[in-house]
């Protein structure tokens, strides 16, 4: 059977690669283009620790298949900080100890992105809502929750 | 074991001469929120997967004679930003935007939802009250037929071999009309509904509803229309007697099944006071 092949952007480099039909979306950043820091929690998408954004949209990986990436771009963990200049984001999670573990990191880190592009000034219930389909299992949230509403605070002052 | 083929036609002609071509071992793929969670669990085993996200009939919302034509592919996060179906049908907009998370919501759309055939389906009951007409095209051509005749059973739809939902027309709304769609869930986010409940009416000048739809969910094998719910509003101002009918009407249609979710009594129970509750709410909106 032959592979497919898909001609994408990924955090804003053209990239093309070759896929299987049933490979996902996440399998393909991790398997084939080893970017690694999407990470596969539950596969179905019910933790988000895969979160990327594909045409704009915060999606799970684990529920796209890689195929779909033709001609869309892909925003992923990867492309968040500027070289070695954390994202804002990334920052505070540091201060605010929003991490234990780290797997549920960079799909936190996406989704927060996501939200604060579209509302600079989220109230904690939106920031709650917004990243519902992202679990912690060390946290308890509410490190995560102050970090991304400190930093929200932070980019309307800046 | 059979060899996967992805195809993303550009046209519904060509998704339908794919899907024709393979029977049933095609599957379509929308948002593939349930569809990758069934392939990944080996619940089916296509040959064939259809996207049919790059086809622009079932990916754009349009105004049309006064209502809107919804692609079957339309994300939840499109349409829960599309302001002519927030102002003209919110019910529908916040059935869609209730299902899962902010990452499922990037994909879901309502023809997965409906094609899915889920009992406990969140978008469903919110359509059928809204007299929602399903475009569907196959190996004949195309047809139209009502939201509530598609799911027969649950994973069951009356869809033939070949056929796939294009679109959905929400038809003009009459002045003083409002819809509404209510769910209950043991928590406030991301879970599966026990009991759904959605209602579309009208109200006259003097405020006395003129024309009415009710339909629930996760109450019976499939989404239910409940005709005695609707005449119970009919007519009235929606006063307390008004709402113990239709309350009364809602518990009767219910035929649901005791799972780990809710027992038979309990949805039953809730069933009536969703119902209610959303035709209060559906009241309100249309009083604008």
């Amino acid at each position: 059977m032959a592979k497919i092949h898909v001609s994408t952007t990924v955090n804003g480099e053209p990239t093309e690669f070759l896929c299987e039909p049933q490979q996902t979306l996440l399998d393909v950043l991790r398997d084939e283009l080893r970017l690694t820091g999407s990470k596969e929690g539950c596969a179905t998408g019910d933790c988000g620790a895969c979160s990327v954004t594909l045409y704009g949209r915060l999606i799970c990986s684990c529920l796209a298949l890689g195929a779909e990436a033709e001609g869309h771009e892909i925003e992923t963990i990867e492309g968040m900080a500027d070289g070695d200049s954390f994202h804002p984001l990334q920052q505070k999670f540091l201060e605010h100890a929003a991490l234990q573990c780290g797997i549920c990191t960079p799909g936190f880190l996406v989704a927060a992105k996501s939200l604060l592009e579209r509302n600079s000034d989220p109230s904690e219930t939106e920031v709650r809502y917004w990243l519902a389909g992202n679990l912690c299992r060390c946290t308890g949230y509410d490190k995560i929750i102050r970090a991304v509403l400190e930093c929200a605070a932070d980019m309307r002052g800046a | 074991m059979n060899a996967l083929t992805y195809e993303s036609p550009g046209s519904v002609d060509e998704a339908v001469k794919l899907l024709a071509a393979a029977g049933s071992d095609a599957k379509i793929l929308a948002g593939g929120t349930d569809l990758l969670v069934q392939l990944r669990m080996g619940m089916i085993k296509p040959a064939l997967i259809v996207d049919v996200k790059n086809i622009s009939e079932t990916t754009v919302i349009k105004e049309e004679s006064g209502g809107y034509r919804v692609g079957s592919a339309v994300s939840g996060a499109e349409l829960g930003e599309h302001d002519g179906m927030n102002n003209t049908w919110p019910g529908v907009v916040e059935a869609l935007e209730l299902i899962g998370s902010t990452q499922i919501q990037g994909r879901a759309s309502m023809g997965g939802n409906l094609c899915n055939a889920s009992p406990a389906a969140d978008a469903v009951p919110a359509m059928i009250p809204a007299d929602a007409v399903c475009t569907i095209a196959g190996p004949d051509g195309r047809r139209e037929a009502r939201v509530e005749d598609i799911v027969t059973g649950p994973g069951q739809t009356s869809l033939k071999a070949g056929e796939m939902v294009v679109d959905f027309y929400f038809p003009p709304r009459p002045a003083r009309s409002g819809d509404a769609y209510l769910r209950f869930i043991p928590r406030t986010e991301m879970d599966i509904a026990v009991v759904g409940a959605g209602i579309s009416l009208t109200l006259d000048e003097a405020g006395v509803c003129s024309a009415a739809r009710v339909a629930l969910g996760a109450v019976a094998a499939t989404q239910l229309v409940v005709e005695d719910g609707a005449a119970a509003l009919i007519g009235s101002t929606l006063d307390d007697a008004a709402l113990e009918k239709l309350d009364a009407a809602a518990r009767a249609a219910c035929r649901p099944i005791d799972d780990k979710r809710g027992t038979i009594e309990y949805r039953t129970k809730v069933a009536g006071v969703l119902a209610r509750r959303a035709a209060k709410i559906a009241q309100q909106r249309a009083e604008g």
